[in-house]
């Protein structure tokens, strides 16, 4: 990774990372967060900032296919990943399957943990594609949601999962 | 139900699904603007301090930073949401009163400046003796908090209806019980944000907001600013629950420093401000006395409470008069008497969370009606039918009550969960526990006094009549106001609700109304939705009745078709009739507003806990306690509504759910917890354990017939409602299993070994003697 240090001193780090496909090579610092660099750097604010400690959930993006937190993973981190957010899920008109099965299922209320809540179901269902009610709840069980009880959350990926 | 109506009754998609799932819903914190700084507040690392001086010299200096505010900067003029009690100023000028009160705030390029430009402020703080305990708080010589409330008392209450010393002198049984409720907080799961816009004379403010019309006249008031001069503007909003009704230091701080800088200003409160900025639920001390005869039946109640309002009233006044006036709606008696204290405390303020004042004081109250039917050898259920509110019937501090399935509700409750087949037959560790509840569909008298209508609405028709766009100061923070209103349009139109589009909430474009609590919307704006809708379909039909030479008695329409009554036959569409109205007559509009009756009592008070209607439900949970850890396992539970007519059931399904779970985090696991200094010592979602995927049990949600005369189309409320039974019924469940008592929330693992340990030590030694 190239490091450049700017006038007063700060170093600062050439990154590429591929985000929903496409390659974006940007100067961050060091202590840059994920989270931040999607939101800010890239404009991509489906992804949500709900506690910024790992807690919440709200700011799951996949790397490399696995679900993590973009608010504790760091940007040079990411350097040379591939990165999916919740933008890059639908192709085009046609939505994923997990985010149509929100839909209809009722699973979305205010909607601010949905995109972290789908990403998590997009890792799951990807590496277990017929997984039971225990391990969907296991899956999502690192995001929040003050909203819907997870009632209709669990409902919507099980029917997403028997499509 | 069905075919009586084309669009109501029936679970059409939320209109904001799609933007949701796929991303493209902005709230607050995700909008940018060109030039935009980046606003935060600086804060009190003391609970009870007396600010010495304030230096600000060395944050002006970091470079990047355009504005360092104080006191100084600001209007003195004292704000709060209760207008009987204002008592917080944008910033402290003499003291702070809790760790978290607001000191300075700065405007900078960046977050990251912003945030080194905070540590430069210097505050020199004279520490002063702090009071964190509402018992304490009222003592003689306790810490002074604000000159103006003697002992710290910020609100007291007494009243009495009937004669309650009378009826415990005739009672068969008199029973009296002290409960603790805890300090919650609503975590909504979007933290709060604002993004202050001065341009000219005019202030504009995006916010996460649950009422923009009450911040729009808050902010105005500040300011001395005219109402049209000050424009809110409401984006998607990631959930409030009661946390996000009152303007906070983000809007106030953020408008003067776009003032001073010119330049758009964004705030934000990170996940451990919002715990210390709060507004969450009160903890109450509840001492219930009740007085039943040899069947049950309650001939009087004492309620006498306390609670911890923390450093500033919020929204307390309301709250403290909820906490008594609720607990009259579900049961019948006629003798009751009410006491409370609210008191300041060096904490973080206190306001309306989910149910405002009323779900601890149903816990505790339904908690003590357990043990009273355990004295008189009677099931729980059994005396909650015997006492259970008829319809029709007006309570004790004049609350009159409409339509109320309180007993079927009871009744369904018990047949779904299989009360009969479970309750002393679960075995060890095993319980069942019931408890009911009810509560407004919106407050009979706003906020502050004014005699503006509740709600309004505008519903303009697209000139060519291809669709129809509901204007609406209501607001949605997730529960789906704006589905069930345009479902509420479509339906009155006589309009496809798949054409419908909606403006809501901007002070600007849209209608007034009070905004997103007291569970008053589809009851109230609905009510104001219906007469738009209605006054567009009068137009509608009258042209449609020229075009089509018919009498317009004989024209109805019904999704965006018009229809012949006497021969069905004959058709018009909607659009094309719209479209000529245009040409004819101009913008095709309709409009609606709705006011309350006038409503209540004359005594003190009587104004809190008016309705309309009232929703009434019944909840039943079944637990398993693991003896040798005190673990607690909710195995399932049940809840059964009068709700009225249902506009959208998967919606109303999901508000129940919700409540089920917020209220099961209350009972077991959350709780805001301080230090001996007043500082939060869990202020994440992790540690104060907000209940996760793994703990919901399995949930049924089910329905009474019911129609509401005072609502539209026969409506109540649910979104509220469906707290205020939950804490008991896990309680009582708890209670069931464990064979002994835990009179304070949350019913922790460790409260419940602890008292399991006692109960077993104390059957030892009676087995010893």
């Amino acid at each position: 990774m190239q490091a450049i240090i700017d006038n007063n001193g700060v170093k600062r780090y050439l990154v590429t990372i591929q985000v929903n496909g496409d390659n974006y090579t940007r100067v961050v610092k060091a202590n840059t967060l994920l989270v931040n660099f999607l939101r800010e750097e890239l404009d991509l604010t489906g992804t949500k900032k709900g506690c910024e400690l790992g807690d919440c959930g709200s700011c799951t993006v996949l790397m490399d296919g696995k679900p993590v937190n973009s608010c504790i993973v760091l940007a040079v981190e990411a350097d040379g990943r591939e990165i999916t957010t919740v933008e890059g899920l639908a192709q085009s008109e046609k939505l994923d399957k997990i985010q149509e099965s929100f839909i209809e299922n009722a699973a979305v209320q205010c909607g601010y943990c949905t995109p972290g809540m789908i990403m998590s179901a997009k890792a799951l269902l990807t590496k277990n594609p017929h997984p039971t009610e225990e391990e969907i709840r296991e899956a999502i069980a690192g995001n929040l949601c003050r909203c819907t009880g997870y009632v209709n959350i669990v409902k919507a990926i099980l029917a997403a999962a028997g499509e | 139900m069905s075919d009586k109506y084309s669009v109501i009754g029936k679970s059409v998609p939320k209109m904001d699904g799609r933007v949701k799932v796929t991303g493209q819903a902005k709230y607050t914190g995700d909008l940018k603007f060109p030039n935009m700084l980046v606003g935060k507040i600086l804060t009190s690392p003391h609970a009870h301090a007396r600010i010495i001086s304030i230096d600000t010299s060395e944050a002006e200096k970091l470079p990047g930073v355009k504005a360092v505010i104080t006191h100084k900067d600001v209007p003195s003029l004292k704000y709060g949401i209760s207008p009987a009690r204002w008592d917080e100023n944008i910033f402290c000028i003499d003291k702070v009163r809790f760790v978290g009160d607001k000191v300075a705030a700065i405007a900078a390029v960046d977050e990251e400046t912003v945030y080194k430009a905070l540590k430069l402020i210097k505050v020199e703080y004279e520490v002063l003796p702090a009071v964190f305990d509402p018992e304490e708080a009222i003592k003689e010589g306790a810490p002074q908090i604000h000159d103006e409330y003697p002992r710290n008392i910020n609100t007291e209450i007494h009243q009495n209806f009937g004669d309650v010393e009378k009826a415990f002198a005739e009672a068969h049984h008199v029973r009296t019980d002290r409960f603790v409720g805890n300090r919650t907080y609503q975590c909504p799961i979007e933290p709060h944000s604002a993004i202050s816009i001065w341009e000219g004379g005019k202030l504009t403010v995006y916010s996460s907001t649950q009422s923009p019309h009450y911040f729009q006249y808050y902010i105005a008031r500040e300011f001395g600013l005219k109402m049209g001069d000050v424009r809110v503007i409401k984006t998607y909003v990631g959930g409030g629950f009661g946390g996000k009704l009152e303007p906070t230091g983000l809007e106030f701080c953020g408008a003067v420093l776009s003032k001073i800088t010119g330049r758009p200003v964004k705030m934000f409160y990170d996940r451990h401000e919002m715990f210390a900025h709060n507004r969450g639920r009160h903890k109450q001390i509840m001492e219930i006395t009740t007085g039943v005869d040899k069947n049950g039946k309650i001939l009087g109640v004492h309620a006498n409470f306390i609670m911890d309002g923390g450093a500033y009233t919020s929204l307390g006044i309301a709250t403290a008069y909820y906490a008594g006036a609720m607990l009259t709606l579900t049961y019948d008696f006629v003798n009751y008497k009410f006491d409370m204290i609210r008191t300041y405390t060096n904490l973080p303020a206190c306001g309306a969370q989910r149910g405002h004042g009323a779900p601890q004081p149903r816990y505790a109250f339904e908690c003590h009606l357990d043990n009273v039917a355990t004295d008189l050898g009677i099931d729980p259920i059994e005396l909650r039918k015997v006492n259970a509110r008829q319809p029709n019937t007006i309570t004790p501090n004049e609350f009159k009550v409409n339509s109320c399935e309180l007993a079927e509700c009871i009744s369904k409750a018990k047949e779904i969960s299989g009360w009969q087949q479970k309750k002393g037959k679960l075995g060890k560790g095993r319980g069942i526990g019931i408890a009911v509840g009810s509560f407004v569909s919106g407050a009979g008298y706003p906020i502050y006094r004014t005699n503006l209508p509740h709600a309004s609405a505008i519903i303009k028709v697209h000139e060519d009549g291809s669709a129809a766009t509901l204007y609406t100061g209501a607001t949605d923070i997730g529960q789906g106001s704006d589905t069930v209103l345009c479902q509420m349009a479509a339906e009155a139109m006589g309009f496809r609700y798949e054409n419908m589009k909606i403006v809501a909430a901007d002070t600007e474009t849209t209608p007034h109304d009070f905004g997103a609590y007291a569970s008053r919307q589809t009851l109230m704006s609905g009510s104001a939705v219906k007469q738009a809708g209605e006054e567009v379909k009068k137009q509608v039909l009258e042209l449609a009745a020229e075009m089509m030479e018919v009498e317009v008695s004989d024209l109805d329409c019904r999704d965006s078709a018009i229809f012949v009554k006497s021969d069905s036959e004959i058709t018009k569409p909607f659009g094309e009739v719209a479209r000529e109205f245009f040409v004819r007559k101009g913008p095709l509009v309709g409009k609606g507003v709705y006011a309350p009756p006038k409503l209540g009592g004359k005594f003190k008070g009587a104004p809190v806990g008016t309705s309309p209607a009232y929703s009434f439900a019944a909840q039943i949970s079944e637990v398993q306690i693991d003896e040798e850890t005190g673990e607690i396992d909710v195995q399932e539970v049940w809840d059964v509504h009068d709700c009225g007519m249902v506009i959208n059931p998967s919606l109303l399904h999901g508000q129940v759910h919700g409540a089920l779970f917020m209220g099961m985090g209350e009972s077991i696991w959350e709780q805001v917890l301080f230090d001996d200094q007043g500082k939060i010592l869990n202020p994440n979602l992790g540690e104060y354990r907000m209940p996760t995927a793994m703990d919901m049990p399995k949930v049924t949600s089910a329905l009474v017939e019911s129609y509401e005369p005072a609502g539209p189309w026969g409506v109540k409320e649910v979104g509220e409602g469906a707290t205020i039974p939950t804490m008991g019924c896990y309680a009582n469940a708890i209670y069931d299993a464990m064979g002994i008592r835990v009179n304070s929330l949350p019913l922790t693992y460790e409260k419940v070994w602890r008292a399991l340990k006692e109960k077993r030590e104390k059957e030892k030694v009676s087995v010893g003697v």
